[in-house]
């Protein structure tokens, strides 16, 4: 049996397919989840993909944060169960208080879309543990709201208890703080990520196929 | 209650001469005649209000409309046009059961208005044409031309504009694969704005606009109807009738994407259960539009009770509803049994929907307002029996005047550092420059099917998304490619010639990746057609595109048709700017455009003559327009499109990029770009050398061969009578374009040229 990861769906989702896709490329079942239901149906994982969630005409992911589907999904982190948030799931997870700090306008008031070149920092994570530690990899990245900002002492923690998961490298794209491209609860199985690995699962379609690790490593620990 | 202020058919009919405000709605006197005599009587001010938006340029193509029958008339024989001109969108079928439909359509003149706004609802807009033909959108682009870069309205423009395409279409999870930006002063105060998106289908899943079948239901859903974009209806509710305090509405529509991305994801699912016996969307003219044309297209009649229309401003007058450009609405017939399922699709995703009228076989569009009757007419004479007009036709007194002064005088480079010098001033030309101030503000990627995107010759998608075992294919992935080009400038000097142009180097755009060119969609953006110079500059160039087609067996789908570009009574350039579609059977085999393979041999395909009317070195560096543009040979388009679909095929070449605007030097200088890789360039013996780098002449490109493919790519390219000339190698340990004998330009030096150009200018 390949393992079972659930991908969210509210009505702006707009990665789901894609996240999807990485999912079975890492050779575990794809799970769509509604966000108007609050069964998980059993998964072992979840997603929370890359969009707009409820239009995010309020902060993003703001509105996401209290819909059915949130709601079962922070009492099973709270529990343990690995959660991955891109993107707009990164904005919701922060909006949830499953991670800290927030996601704010890019630094440069523009939408940014470019490949980008990450430092992955923390392999202890389920959704990171295939990476080499400090290993260096090409994801594409695209947000209107990715600048990660949170309280000095927040950064200092974070830092020095290595819940830091990515860092940008060679040109910060949105103005986070400390280049931070993701990060992880204390716990470790919650990671946001602002980058999208699922858009580099294919050379066809990205610029390569650095993003699978993130989904080989849960399939890997859990197969 | 009975409304003192109604206009009803019976008051209309009973005061024959109470005066109505056409002409400010645009109409000329013949025109409000000829409803008068339709309807036997004067029309409702709610009629008025349907004719004089139906009967507009925009909606009726009452001035193009005779001129664009070439398109028909002198169509290709072809068995691949599923759904021809007329509907929303045209169809194609492009294999395995795949069909494709795609258009492109302006929003020129609310963009400069408020260019967030105006450009954000103009991808909407022709996002909801792709729909409503049953597919689903997978792709945008854009074609811009804004005035100088450094114009201080470019300021404004240009970000606005930018901002509201991404902010529409990344909200959307389109990718924007493709597009141009040029630069002209001649579009200072009125900058062109034509959005384009392909949508996928099966071949048997395509609806069609048409209200069939009496008792159907006529269902109304997506967002409320608002007072945005209503413009001159307000003419209609303040001057003929006198009620208190005018109001200002905003004429330029307002857009929620995620309204829009909520109905496609409904809509595709209604399609998928098969619930819609026709289907319409809303834009321009609004529900006037959507009745008119679905009761004209189907059965014939339709009664329609107004005032169920859900409102997002409850004082809205009927005019006022009928004339609303409100986004993100739909209409669809659908019947009694299936009513239950449809609306339980909506109510999954919060649309709400609303029957507000029946099909009938009355052959009449009836519509009530509370009860009384405020519409009472044959569909058919709005939605299709519109005026025709032939409009004077006379070639511009300064055309053979532009032809005569070629520029033959103007000073060229007359050495190796001159032409090094010129190489940097054309690669950094605002029209040339690099884009991705612009386009990464453009989300690419979503979707996970963009095999290509900006800058690469054409963008490329996946049809099949990869969620399906490909076995059943061979393994291989079926794709499309789309490009789209205009030169204004090559069209002011020839219009007949530059239609024709920018089909050909959309066609080689397509071609060069790989894929066959298949079907053609335009957006024909031209100055006023009351101006009689302007009328030559569309009908030859009309003329030259259906001309075109024919000569290259691809038809045309469908297109778009904007007038009154002009500031004063100065037009734009005139810009027909063409969109190719073609289709590549194995996505994997794509060509790309950088620069890749050590030791790859360099071949330049085509011949190259001495052609600088219109070229980006007289614009750029002699700031000059004049003379004629390149000649076009479409046998040898065709030719050189084989060549490389074969090549792309069979494996023979690393790299393919066409020649346009900058010739062969800035050619080069994008592919290196691209993929870091430097090369050292022979120029052909005998060649002059500043001919060979800079000179337009089309059906040329540049590809890349492997050393190991030599033999078999020129025997290719001899037995099939392409001139081919080796011009050099790539090195990818170099760190320089190399032209020997001529000059040598460090990598870095060129790409510092080619992106400051655009980003210094909106910095930060």
């Amino acid at each position: 049996m390949p393992p079972r990861i659930g991908v969210v769906t509210f009505p702006g989702s707009l990665d789901d397919r894609d996240a999807a896709r990485a999912v079975r490329f890492a050779g575990a079942e794809a799970v769509p989840l509604w966000h108007a239901d609050t069964s998980l149906h059993d998964v072992e994982a979840v997603i929370l993909p890359g969009g707009f969630s409820y239009g995010d005409y309020l902060r993003a992911g703001a509105i996401a944060r209290f819909s059915p589907v949130m709601e079962s999904v922070i009492a099973a982190a709270n529990d343990g169960l690995p959660v991955l948030g891109i993107c707009n799931g990164f904005q919701v997870l922060c909006e949830a208080h499953l991670l800290p700090g927030a996601l704010q306008g890019n630094a440069a008031r523009r939408f940014v879309c470019k490949e980008q070149l990450l430092r992955i920092e923390n392999t202890a994570t389920p959704w990171t543990s295939g990476y080499r530690p400090g290993q260096e990899v090409v994801i594409p990245i695209k947000n209107m709201d990715g600048c990660y900002v949170a309280d000095e002492r927040t950064l200092d923690e974070l830092e020095s208890s290595g819940r830091v998961v990515a860092r940008y490298l060679d040109g910060n794209p949105n103005g986070s703080y400390r280049d931070i491209a993701g990060v992880c609860n204390a716990a470790g199985n919650v990671v946001g990520l602002m980058p999208h690995p699922e858009h580099a699962i294919d050379a066809l379609t990205g610029p390569g196929t650095d993003g699978l690790g993130f989904f080989l490593s849960f399939t890997g620990v859990a197969a | 209650m009975s409304d003192p202020n109604l206009d009803t058919v019976e008051r209309a009919a009973r005061t024959p001469d109470h005066p109505q405000p056409f002409a400010e709605l645009g109409m000329k006197d013949d025109e409000y005649a000829r409803v008068r005599e339709i309807l036997g009587r004067r029309p409702t001010s709610s009629e008025l209000a349907i004719y004089s938006v139906m009967w507009s340029e925009h909606c009726s193509y009452k001035s193009s409309s005779a001129h664009l029958k070439q398109f028909a008339d002198k169509a290709p024989k072809t068995d691949i046009l599923l759904v021809g001109m007329g509907e929303n969108a045209g169809v194609v079928d492009v294999g395995d059961g795949w069909a494709v439909t795609f258009k492109i359509e302006s929003h020129n003149h609310p963009s400069y208005v408020e260019p967030y706004q105006g450009a954000a609802t103009g991808v909407g807009g022709i996002v909801r044409d792709i729909l409503t033909m049953g597919a689903r959108p997978v792709a945008v682009m854009d074609s811009l031309r804004f005035g100088r870069l450094d114009a201080p309205d470019t300021g404004r423009v240009l970000p606005g504009v930018v901002a509201g395409i991404g902010g529409y279409g990344n909200c959307l999870g389109l990718p924007n694969i493709g597009g141009e930006v040029y630069f002209d002063e001649a579009y200072a105060a009125n900058p062109l704005v034509n959005a384009l998106c392909v949508g996928v289908m099966r071949t048997d899943g395509i609806k069609l606009a048409k209200a069939d079948g009496p008792g159907n239901k006529v269902v109304l859903f997506g967002a409320r109807t608002g007072g945005d974009g209503i413009g001159g209806a307000s003419v209609l509710a303040s001057a003929t009738f006198e009620t208190e305090g005018e109001t200002k509405r905003p004429s330029v529509q307002v857009g929620d994407p995620f309204a829009e991305k909520v109905l496609i994801e409904c809509c595709l699912e209604i399609f998928a259960a098969d619930l819609v016996v026709g289907i319409q969307d809303l834009g321009a003219a609004g529900l006037s539009c959507a009745t008119t044309e679905l009761a004209a297209a189907g059965t014939g009649g339709m009664d329609v009770d107004l005032e169920l229309a859900p409102l997002r401003d409850p004082t809205l007058r009927p005019e006022e509803i009928l004339m609303s450009e409100s986004q993100e609405r739909m209409m669809a017939i659908v019947t009694p049994e299936h009513l239950d399922a449809f609306t339980a699709v909506c109510a999954k995703w919060d649309v709400t929907a609303t029957v507000i009228g029946t099909v009938t076989d009355t052959g009449r569009l009836r519509m009530r307002w509370h009860g009384e009757q405020i519409v009472d007419l044959p569909p058919r004479t709005a939605a299709q029996d519109g005026p025709v007009y032939q409009r004077p036709i006379e070639r511009p007194y300064d055309q053979d005047v532009i032809n005569q002064h070629d520029g033959r005088d103007l000073p060229r480079p007359r050495n190796g550092e001159e032409l090094r010098r010129t190489l940097l001033q054309v690669v950094a030309s605002p029209n040339l420059a690099d884009k991705s101030w612009i386009t990464d503000q453009y989300d690419r990627f979503v979707m996970g099917n963009t095999v290509l995107a900006q800058p690469e010759d054409a963008g490329m998608i996946r049809l099949d998304d990869g969620s399906a075992p490909t076995g059943d294919t061979g393994g291989t992935v079926r794709g499309i490619a789309l490009s789209t080009d205009g030169n204004g400038r090559y069209t002011r000097l020839d219009p007949y010639t530059g239609a024709r142009l920018a089909l050909a180097e959309a066609y080689r755009n397509v071609a060069t990746t790989g894929a066959r060119p298949l079907a053609v969609t335009n957006c024909l953006n031209f100055g006023s057609p009351e101006d009689p110079s302007v009328m030559w500059q569309f009908t030859e160039a009309v003329r030259g595109l259906a001309d075109g087609c024919l000569e290259l067996g691809v038809p045309v789908t469908g297109g778009n048709v904007s007038f009154y570009n002009q500031t004063g009574s100065t037009p734009i350039l005139p810009t027909p700017v063409i969109g190719v579609l073609g289709v590549i059977d194995d996505v994997a085999r794509r060509t790309k455009q950088a620069f890749g393979t050590d030791g790859a041999l360099l071949y330049l395909l085509g011949d190259t003559r001495e052609e600088f009317g219109g070229s980006e070195w007289a614009h750029v560096v002699h700031g000059y327009l004049g003379g004629l543009p390149p000649q076009v040979d479409l046998d040898r388009e065709r030719l050189l499109a084989d060549i490389l679909i074969n090549a792309s095929r069979d494996g023979l070449i690393d790299s393919a990029h066409d020649l346009s605007e900058g010739g062969l030097a800035h050619a080069l200088v994008e592919a290196c770009l691209r993929g870091g890789a430097g090369a050292r360039i022979v120029l052909p013996e005998g060649s002059d050398p500043f001919v060979a780098l800079f000179s337009e002449s089309t059906g040329r490109a540049v590809v890349s061969v492997p050393r190991s493919e030599e033999v078999r790519f020129t025997d290719m390219c001899t037995a099939r009578g392409l001139p081919r000339a080796r011009i050099g190698v790539i090195d990818l340990l170099d760190t320089d374009l190399d032209v020997q004998g001529q000059f040598r330009v460090p990598l870095r030096e060129l790409r510092a040229a080619w992106r400051s150009t655009i980003a210094d200018r909106f910095a930060p």
